[in-house]
């Protein structure tokens, strides 16, 4: 059976995990509530049942210890799969990564590899505050050592598990919470997908856009409203953060030459200024037009909806950010992101 | 003297060989530096020998072994070659993690020992992790796993012990209690200094050990690895003992008296095990200039070794950040 089903970013997500676990004993996972509760979004809801808790390991608040654990277990030859409930509770366990998982193959002058897999949600949207909304990811990209993912799609959701598994180094990916119900068609045969390369969305010759995650449905929202006043956009997901496909970057912007980098993350020292740089670097005299950022507010995000609607891009900001880009006249009264941003030093 | 006696006297003699290969090689560690040979931080583990030497005798070659940024003796009572371990010391690439670790990062595949870890209690989640996968592939190892009491007050020994009792895992936590963590006092930082009640409360099996005594250490060793490997889950070792030295080469030692460390000198494991066997007319002066010479020998070999190897071209920077190619779906270790 090949005919496309109806499915959801979690599901997908669901699908990859039973997959991996059927396929390798090697395979197991650890977290907060993956078992019993099922998973703070209900990712693992049911592999208990399926897999037996030895497999399905829920684990005590300590972040740091089963974090830690996976990477012990990774180098004890199994193949860890370790869910952490947030970005932000990631921090709690940010010394087994970066002073552990990331370096231990280096330091140890190549003996020891760590085919550790982290999952964790990120990101805003969903009125949960200060500390659970915030897109960290780019932070981790920062770190050598590690490969960072950040599925959009279905089928990049359903197939990077897969082949984060196959790598012999620490992989994390980075699931957007906001995207946990998104529905779509996946074909039945999904499954692993290429995790080195970014992927083209869209395409168009007037500008780029490029994002990753959360970004892309408001990318796409975007890029399609942008159609119909006859602007056409190349939309390239980049889909790993870390490697970044420099080549991608590149090849967009010489097909249009103007960009504008869309991210969740805050914009002081993040990765959109990265790919910023890397283009500059890399494609200078291909920009007919100085590279555009949209970053959320540099705020800790806030509860109140109007207020968090306020600090995260949103697809009409996008597109605004498009049309200057552009040179096309924009006579719309200000975006709610766009007024909150008034007044910001350097906004 | 009966043959088992005899055999118990070689047993120590074995024993102390172990510790005075330590004691001289860390000596000879503050020589190459005081000589510039060796850089970085540089801790030495003289006055700690039983600990490593007495649990090190006890485990088994498919054993795994976590340790300390203070690890040179565990490395080589763990049977990794002074060659290798002053190579790394040296930056050479024929050190035992090619220069890339120094001496706080020893890595050795070959005896599976995991670190060289140098920041204090990061090593026990990996300790932790180890055992669950000899426990979830059914491998009957244990993981031995060394810390200084320092490492106590950080939260990752609480979340680790807790995590290895929870889920009865084969670990040895080996507390190296050594009464400074680095030049703050056990009462100044703790305010429970009983470190076995600490693990008890984790429903973990533990005793305090004299950590001057290599017999002592060895004797606690073997009766908790024997639950350990019973599957009774994770067994705890406080094991006090005493650095004689500095906490590194740039410490001047403002926080401890003189007459304290003095003190602790008349307990030296090395001197004390020495005059038990000279005591029971086991250990002659011949036999003991004879140890001496060998180990001299085995150290004059080894520093001659680290001087003679090659520094790692500069263009294998960036190697091992990454796994290489061909090492995709490696051989699980």
């Amino acid at each position: 059976m090949t005919q496309p089903h109806k499915t959801t970013y979690r599901e997908a997500a669901r699908a990859a995990l039973r997959e991996a676990l059927a396929r390798d004993p090697r395979v197991f996972l650890i977290g907060e509530d993956v078992g019993r509760y099922g998973g703070t979004f209900a990712v693992s809801k049911g592999l208990l049942d399926e897999f037996g808790p030895e497999r399905i390991r829920d684990a005590p608040l300590s972040e740091s210890a089963f974090v830690g654990a996976g990477i012990g277990a990774a180098l004890g030859g199994m193949r860890p799969i370790v869910e952490i409930m947030t970005v932000n509770f990631s921090l709690l366990a940010l010394d087994q990564i970066l002073n552990n998982a990331a370096t231990l193959l280096h330091m140890s002058g190549g003996q020891f590899q760590v085919p550790l897999v982290i999952r964790m949600a990120t990101g805003a949207g969903r009125q949960l505050a200060a500390q659970h909304s915030h897109s960290l990811e780019g932070w981790y990209a920062h770190i050598p050592g590690l490969r960072i993912l950040a599925p959009a799609t279905l089928e990049d959701v359903r197939g990077m598990l897969a082949s984060a598994l196959l790598d012999p180094d620490p992989v994390l990916i980075f699931e957007h919470a906001g995207l946990y119900g998104m529905e779509g068609l996946l074909a039945a045969d999904a499954g692993a997908v290429e995790i080195e390369r970014a992927a083209l969305r869209r395409r168009g010759r007037d500008a780029s856009v490029i994002c990753y995650g959360g970004m892309l449905p408001k990318a796409l929202a975007a890029a399609a409203e942008l159609a119909r006043e006859g602007i056409e956009v190349d939309l390239l997901d980049l889909r790993s953060l870390r490697p970044l496909d420099t080549a991608a970057l590149v090849e967009t912007v010489s097909r249009t030459h103007r960009a504008l980098v869309v991210d969740e993350g805050w914009r002081s020292g993040s990765l959109s200024a990265e790919v910023v740089a890397r283009i500059q670097e890399r494609a200078f005299y291909e920009l007919d037009a100085p590279l555009a950022r949209l970053c959320t507010a540099e705020v800790p995000i806030p509860y109140a909806r109007q207020l968090e609607e306020a600090a995260i891009p949103q697809a009409e900001d996008i597109a605004k950010s498009v049309r200057r880009l552009v040179g096309k006249p924009d006579a719309s009264p200000p975006t709610p992101f766009e007024r909150a941003q008034r007044g910001a030093p350097d906004a | 003297m009966s043959a088992e006696s005899r055999a118990a006297a070689d047993d120590r003699a074995r024993l102390l060989e172990q510790m005075l290969r330590i004691r001289r090689l860390e000596e000879k560690c503050a020589e190459l530096y005081s000589a510039g040979k060796i850089r970085g931080f540089l801790h030495l583990y003289i006055g700690e020998e039983a600990v490593a030497v007495g649990v090190m005798d006890c485990l088994r070659t498919q054993d795994a072994v976590v340790a300390t940024y203070r690890e040179h003796g565990h490395a080589l009572a763990r049977g990794i070659s002074a060659e290798s371990i002053l190579a790394e010391m040296y930056g050479k690439q024929q050190g035992v993690s090619r220069g890339r670790g120094g001496s706080m990062h020893l890595f050795d595949a070959s005896t599976r020992f995991y670190g060289g870890n140098a920041i204090v209690g990061g090593g026990l989640p990996i300790a932790v992790g180890l055992a669950l996968a000899d426990s979830m592939q059914k491998r009957e190892c244990v993981t031995a796993c060394f810390f200084g009491e320092g490492a106590v007050a950080e939260g990752e020994f609480h979340e680790s012990l807790n995590l290895a009792a929870l889920w009865k895992l084969p670990v040895l936590f080996c507390c190296e209690n050594n009464l400074y963590a680095m030049g703050t006092a056990l009462a100044r930082s703790h305010s429970q200094t009983d470190l076995c009640l600490k693990a008890a409360s984790y429903a973990i099996p533990a005793w305090p050990v004299d950590g001057m005594d290599v017999l002592a250490v060895r004797d606690a060793a073997r009766r908790a690895l024997l639950a350990v490997r019973a599957g009774g889950g994770p067994a705890f070792l406080e094991l006090r003992t005493y650095r004689f030295r500095a906490h590194s080469m740039f410490d001047p030692e403002l926080y401890r008296e003189k007459a304290e460390v003095e003190l602790w000198k008349q307990r030296d494991p090395i001197a004390q095990l020495r005059a038990a066997l000279v005591e029971e007319g086991r250990l002659g002066d011949a036999d003991w200039e004879a140890l001496e010479a060998a180990v001299a020998g085995e150290l004059a070999g080894a520093v001659a070794f680290a001087e003679a190897a090659e520094f790692e071209p500069l263009e294998d920077l960036l190697r091992f950040v990454t796994s290489e190619p061909g090492a995709r779906e490696g051989a699980p270790r």
